[in-house]
């Protein structure tokens, strides 16, 4: 193909904040009618690129051309005019909004958006709805139908399926396929491998803020991506890990860290019933909104049950505050690290802050032990702690890690991870993943949902799924590969049928 | 898909007899809540006065709203801002500037030049709260300091314009604030009021304005990664809050005759308090002009009772604060109500 196809060429883009170099040396180049994927570990440097190419902020040097045309895009709605739109990974929808006023505001028209989204499989939506009362996979589709409306030539997909159920993902793909088919471009992002070699062309890789390399994403060309992604050889170790998944024997008969009795809370959680033995891992398998969220709310403390009872070692309990679960030894991770973290402080403080929660730890903070204990958990997650003063500066991969050296450093028996790995490279998901494994060896106990069915084999011992709020199935991890846990997911019985 | 089910729930789970009214009725109000909420808390105060003060007449309904005029007009000119996710702690020297420079210029003015100077120092007030937006947008210095610190140089800039409490205007230009139309039940304030937000606020809250304003208060980033320009967006909202508050500072003038320095002042605060009770969100985004306005007449009404009451009116300062926390804890509560559905 040659240079006069191209619809956006990136040359050479550097950006700076203070003294952290997001971007070195980032070029990027898009065909018409491609579907292009953008690559890199977190940190690589791909948001900040996403950013520059939709005009959130200005490239401090390089160029960038859309139809062999040099432009400079100043704001969103100057991208917009030169016929590149994104769908961030949070939803760019303002909560306060109704739906049909988020699309005048971007002036985009309400029909071509209404069309997008039947396209999508929402019908029924009420436009008069405000944005904040709506789920959040909804919200991505609404952004996804919205930036549709605006015809753009070039859409860009940052993590577009993390967080979206499989069904919702899949109708997601077949837009972007037919997208393609219209000789538009699309660029996406995504950490998952496999959505990446079905649905891309190409895939451009970044690593430390260059591009390392452009390659075809055939079948089987995941190992080269993985390898520059990662650099030569931190990807030989990794591709290792990806080979071995981690199961190991359960121990049915061991003592029982957590216990559920009959929970139920309003609709969304019926009669759940479930036990986690210590050293065990057990995986929430469920696509969304089947009550897991509400359930990792109860065992948090963060909501109440209507009925039903949570014991710890044996022993009842009734939370009424996070606090009380934390006590009892019951943590969350969440998905959204936001949540979690003290955006403008430090990681020490972040990790030593539960610490602080008895009265007797009132009064002056003993520093020297408090900083070897978050040393101590840092330097076990490998925490990249260059920009330690302020954790919102951190990758997203990082801040999971610091959520997780928090509980590390303040000691726990159950973890509760909600979602942990959604919007993280491949890589640190190994880390997080053979973390959780090796909590689990040392006698923790650890309950995980995770949105990417094929993690849960990785990591879990046995996997529930619920369905609409309800246990529908037990699946040991040997048994756990992603069509039975799909199957199971949708409320279907857990074995495929023999088909004729 | 998810949507109309969610609803729905919401629906069944609410309380209140209204909220449970299918129809457009019972949608406006689960949206709005304010908008029939403080009509109706007006009602029950005004209720209350009566029953305090039987011979409640004419008199005192137009000291209710010449009292509630400046009022009205500090908690719109507050609400502007708040919306779009700003504060404007200079509303009161705002206020108190626009109420000094109408007392000296039109002193010894006709009724025609003073409804000139007016529209002057209008004009005046857009500029003043054009500059705050720009030194906010700029800098990105926090508007609480931005706005502190105007709000001191323009208490100082009054006390230089007028030392101590005088000055004056045509007898006509203070008919506009003090008289009554018609009937003695219709005080010219009240119409002030309805007529100077209706002026202001309908051109804005019809146009695609309002909708900058809502969208740049309730989650700035994702109302510039819809496109909107927010320095531009905030901007405007302190033009249209500088415009509020120097009619207010005018109102001032009509109502107590003179100029005084620091009359002003009080408003900064009471305007505040006006905007929490009508329903706005502090952090931005939710509320909207109506709720303010019925909020300060509420608030104006507390002291009047207190008078009648024969209590020492500055209870009145314990009641307004115990009423603001008894309407945001309700507000709270209804919230929370709404999302364990």
């Amino acid at each position: 193909m040659s240079d006069t196809a191209l619809l956006l060429e990136a040359r050479d883009l550097a950006k700076r904040f203070d003294s952290v170099v997001a971007l070195k040396a980032a070029s990027l180049s898009v065909r018409a009618g491609e579907v292009h994927a953008l690559m890199g570990a977190n940190g690589a440097g791909k948001s900040t690129l996403v950013k520059i190419l939709t005009g959130v902020f200005p490239a401090d040097s390089g160029t960038i051309a859309i139809r062999g045309v040099n432009r400079s895009v100043g704001s969103p709605a100057d991208a917009r005019r030169s016929g590149i739109v994104s769908v961030y990974q949070d939803p760019a929808l303002v909560p306060d909004l109704s739906v049909a006023q988020n699309m005048r505001l971007a002036k985009v028209p309400m029909e071509a958006v209404r069309e997008r989204l039947s396209q999508l499989g929402i019908d029924d939506l009420d436009f008069d709805t405000f944005i904040r009362d709506l789920p959040y996979p909804t919200l991505r589709l609404i952004d996804l139908a919205r930036a549709l409306a605006s015809e753009p030539d070039i859409l860009l997909l940052d993590e577009i399926t993390a967080a979206l159920p499989a069904d919702l993902s899949e109708r997601v793909f077949q837009m972007v396929r037919r997208w393609r088919e219209m000789g538009k471009s699309v660029i996406f992002i995504s950490h998952r491998m496999a959505e990446v070699s079905a649905l891309c062309d190409r895939a451009t890789v970044l690593r430390d803020g260059s591009t390392v390399g452009v390659t075809d994403t055939t079948r089987g060309s995941e190992d080269r991506i993985v390898t520059l992604m990662l650099g030569a050889e931190v990807a030989a170790a990794e591709t290792n890990a990806l080979h071995q998944p981690a199961v190991q024997p359960i121990r049915p008969d061991g003592p029982s860290a957590l216990e559920v009795r009959g929970l139920r809370y309003g609709h969304a959680v019926n009669d759940v019933s479930f036990r986690v033995n210590a050293g065990e891992v057990v995986g929430v398998a469920a696509l969304e909104g089947q009550g897991q969220q509400e359930l990792f709310d109860c065992l948090a403390g963060a909501r109440r049950q209507d009925a039903g009872s949570i014991l710890v070692a044996g022993r009842e309990l009734d939370f009424r505050h996070p606090a009380d679960a934390i006590r009892a030894g019951l943590v969350l991770v969440p998905a959204n690290r936001m949540l979690a973290l003290l955006q403008q402080r430090s990681i020490r403080e972040n990790v030593a802050l539960p610490a602080f929660r008895r009265p007797r730890a009132w009064g002056p903070i003993r520093m020297g032990a408090e900083r070897r204990r978050v040393e101590d958990a840092v330097r076990r997650l490998q925490i990249d702690t260059r920009a330690e003063s302020e954790v919102r500066r951190l990758s997203g991969g990082n801040q999971q890690k610091v959520v997780i050296a928090r509980w590390l450093a303040s000691g726990f028996k159950v973890l509760l991870c909600f979602d942990p790995t959604s919007g993280i490279d491949i890589g640190t998901k190994r880390q997080i993943y053979a973390l959780v494994r090796e909590l689990a060896a040392t006698g923790a106990s650890v309950l995980l949902f995770t949105s990417e069915l094929p993690e849960i084999p990785l990591a879990c011992d046995r996997a529930i799924v619920l369905f609409g709020g309800r246990i529908v199935g037990e699946i040991p991890a040997s048994e756990a590969d992603e069509v039975t846990l799909l199957r199971a997911a949708h409320g279907l019985s857990p074995r495929m049928q023999a088909t004729p | 898909m998810n949507a109309p089910s969610g609803s729905g729930s919401e629906a069944a789970s609410e309380p209140a007899p209204l909220a449970t009214a299918s129809g457009p009725l019972g949608r406006a109000f689960r949206r709005h809540p304010t908008l029939f909420g403080m009509p109706a808390l007006l009602v029950a105060f005004l209720a209350l006065t009566v029953a305090i003060h039987p011979e409640f007449g004419s008199f005192d309904a137009q000291s209710l709203a010449m009292g509630a005029l400046p009022l009205a007009m500090a908690a719109a000119a507050q609400a502007v801002v708040v919306l779009s996710g700003g504060i404007d702690l200079s509303v009161g020297s705002v206020m108190a500037v626009a109420n000094v420079l109408a007392a000296t210029t039109m002193h010894d003015g006709s009724f025609g030049e003073s409804l000139l100077l007016s529209v002057a120092i209008i004009v005046a007030g857009a500029a003043v709260g054009a500059v705050n937006g720009l030194i906010v947008v700029w800098t990105r210095i926090p508007d609480v300091v931005v706005t502190l610190t105007t709000g001191f140089i323009w208490g100082g800039v009054a006390l230089l314009i007028l030392e101590k409490p005088g000055g004056g205007a045509p007898d006509d230009f203070l008919n506009l604030g003090t008289g009554t139309f018609m009937t003695d039940w219709l005080p010219n304030s009240l119409i002030m009021v309805v007529a100077v937000v209706v002026a202001i606020w309908v051109p804005v809250f019809r146009s695609r304005v309002a909708l900058l304003l809502y969208a740049v208060g309730s989650d700035r980033t994702a109302a510039f990664r819809s496109g909107v320009n927010i320095a531009r967006t905030r901007v405007l909202a302190y033009i249209v809050g500088g415009l509020f508050s120097a009619v207010g500072g005018l109102s001032l003038t009509m109502i107590t005759g003179i100029g005084s320095p620091l009359a002003g002042v009080y408003y900064t605060l009471s305007g505040l308090a006006a905007i929490v009770i009508g329903g706005v969100s502090l952090t931005g985004g939710r509320g909207g002009m109506v709720g303010p306005v019925i909020a300060s007449f509420v608030l104006t009404l507390i002291p009047t009772d207190l008078i009648f009451l024969n209590i020492d009116p500055n209870y009145g300062q314990v009641i307004q604060g115990t009423l603001i926390v008894l309407v945001v804890m309700v507000g709270g509560f209804f919230a929370l109500k709404r999302s364990r559905a």
